[in-house]
């Protein structure tokens, strides 16, 4: 049995919940505190307001352990908020969370609420149909390091990466119906299983 | 998919989160430094528009836009109820959500504003479901709680969320010939009836709101089934603002852990003063139906 943990200190959590509680053979928790961190298997950070949850990160003492783990290997995946918490640069602002993906990503970068948006691609690592793209105020990422593979480029900008343990995207595959993304989570989480990390918190 | 979904699907992103009463930069700051997930902009908290009495309209545009510059958290404004001008002047603002609120005075005593013909979300308060599904029908894309909001008297807030939460679970268990005698007797529109009845639950995000001033206040909304919290007076009527922002987002969070929320409680100065119902001269959750 694979434990998944959601990070919920704040943003969409039960809609992630609701999207793993439908694939088979998943444990899910709702992660609050640091000691939770170690007995995951793997962490979604779901959307939310990216600057509350990167405060209560630090507030909670959760930011530093989190990093080591994730550097070590924990397979976290950051959706929308968590891109942002997730990259190694932001831009106009001098303020980094987690620091560990090798991006450079625009927060609201398609403007406000009234240029949020939905579209559809195929994404052919993660699946072979189209997949329903869901984006809320959403990032983009400007700029990759060498080790970021890119999943998805929509009208230009770059909305989905890869890098080793961490996968990050734009948009909110737990407010739609398909699994897709999920499940190609959930398999990372396998490849990476028996690599051990948790002795670095 | 429609811009209504979107707006929808904003709000969730609120989820778990405070939001806080703001009237000016400097609070708003603070807010956001002590994890807000939104603020709502506005000339005078409840408390302040309760003793100075007069109308309550919305706030200065210019003092709106000061707020929008100064945090990256979304930004919330009031317009008065069925004022649907003011709303526009919100929306050419580009807030972030507009909050038809019965803390300023209404505007139209029939009618609430058609939030439908509007491309920005709307937050609406109710004390009960019908009065929730009323406002959804209309087009908020967000509910909370009228509570009785400047008085620091959580009371209401909780009749309001019992009340919500007690008709979700009837509805549930409905047989379905009875939903219509239902969906009339509470006044709601039947199709968001027949949703609650399928999905279990609302359909948007109903956040708590009205009288609360204490982190053991944000935490017993939060246990009786509130997505999130609104502060309106009680974090800048208070001793120690910033700390009791900060006690206020970390007792929302950990609401089930009680000794998270001792640990915030502890030492937070002075609360601010509170009410009790009966004293009031108006009852602001009285306005709208």
């Amino acid at each position: 049995m694979i434990k998944i943990g959601i990070l919920a200190l704040q943003g969409a959590v039960i809609e992630h919940i609701q999207s793993l509680n439908k694939i088979e053979d998943i444990l899910v928790v709702e992660v609050k505190r640091a000691e939770q961190l170690l007995e995951i298997d793997g962490l979604i950070i779901p959307g939310g307001e990216s600057t509350a949850i990167g405060k209560l990160l630090r507030e909670y003492n959760m930011m530093e352990p989190l990093k080591r783990l994730i550097n070590s290997g924990l397979p976290v995946w950051g959706t929308c908020a968590g891109m942002i918490l997730l990259a190694k640069a932001i831009v106009n602002d001098e303020e980094v969370y987690l620091d560990v993906l090798d991006v450079s990503v625009r927060r609201n970068a398609y403007g406000s609420q009234l240029d949020s948006f939905q579209s559809s691609a195929m994404i052919e690592k993660v699946a072979e149909h189209d997949i329903p793209l869901i984006f809320i105020r959403a990032p983009y990422i400007e700029k990759c390091g060498p080790d970021v593979e890119i999943l998805l480029t929509l009208d230009g900008n770059i909305v989905a990466v890869e890098q080793d343990n961490i996968l990050a995207t734009s948009f909110h595959p737990e407010l739609t119906e398909d699994l897709s993304f999920h499940k190609f989570f959930i398999n990372k989480i396998k490849a990476f299983l028996g690599k051990s990390y948790a002795a670095s918190l | 998919m429609d811009r209504y979904t979107l707006n929808k699907n904003l709000a969730q992103m609120l989820k778990g989160g405070v939001i806080m009463d703001v009237t000016n930069v400097e609070q708003a700051l603070i807010a956001e430094e002590a994890g807000a997930v939104a603020v709502m902009a506005l000339e005078r908290v409840p408390a302040d528009i309760r003793k100075q009495g007069g109308v309550a309209r919305m706030s200065d545009p210019q003092m709106i836009k000061e707020i929008k510059k100064a945090v990256s958290i979304p930004v919330m404004a009031k317009v008065r109820i069925g004022h649907f001008v003011e709303a526009q002047i919100l929306q050419a603002i580009g807030i972030d959500y507009i909050d038809e609120s019965e803390v300023l005075t209404p505007a139209d005593e029939m009618f609430h504003i058609d939030k439908k013909s509007f491309d920005i979300p709307f937050v609406c308060g109710a004390r009960n479901l019908g009065e929730a599904l009323r406002r959804i029908g209309e087009g908020a894309a967000m509910i909370r709680t009228k509570g009785e909001a400047g008085t620091g008297n959580v009371v209401e807030a909780v009749r309001h969320m019992r009340s919500i939460m007690s008709e979700i679970r009837r509805v549930m268990m409905l047989p379905a010939e009875e939903r219509m005698t239902f969906a009339k007797e509470i006044g709601a529109p039947v199709d968001l009836l027949e949703y609650i009845a399928e999905h279990k639950k609302l359909p948007v995000v109903n956040f708590a709101a009205g009288g609360i001033a204490t982190p053991a206040d944000a935490a017993l909304m939060m246990q009786l089934g509130c997505d999130g919290i609104f502060v309106g007076s009680g974090i800048f009527k208070s001793g120690d603002p910033a700390q009791r922002a900060r006690a206020i987002v970390k007792a929302t969070t950990h609401y089930n852990d009680p000794n998270i929320i001792m640990e915030v409680s502890e030492g937070l100065g002075e609360a601010m003063v509170g009410i009790e119902i009966d004293k009031l001269e108006d009852q602001y959750a009285k306005r709208g139906w």
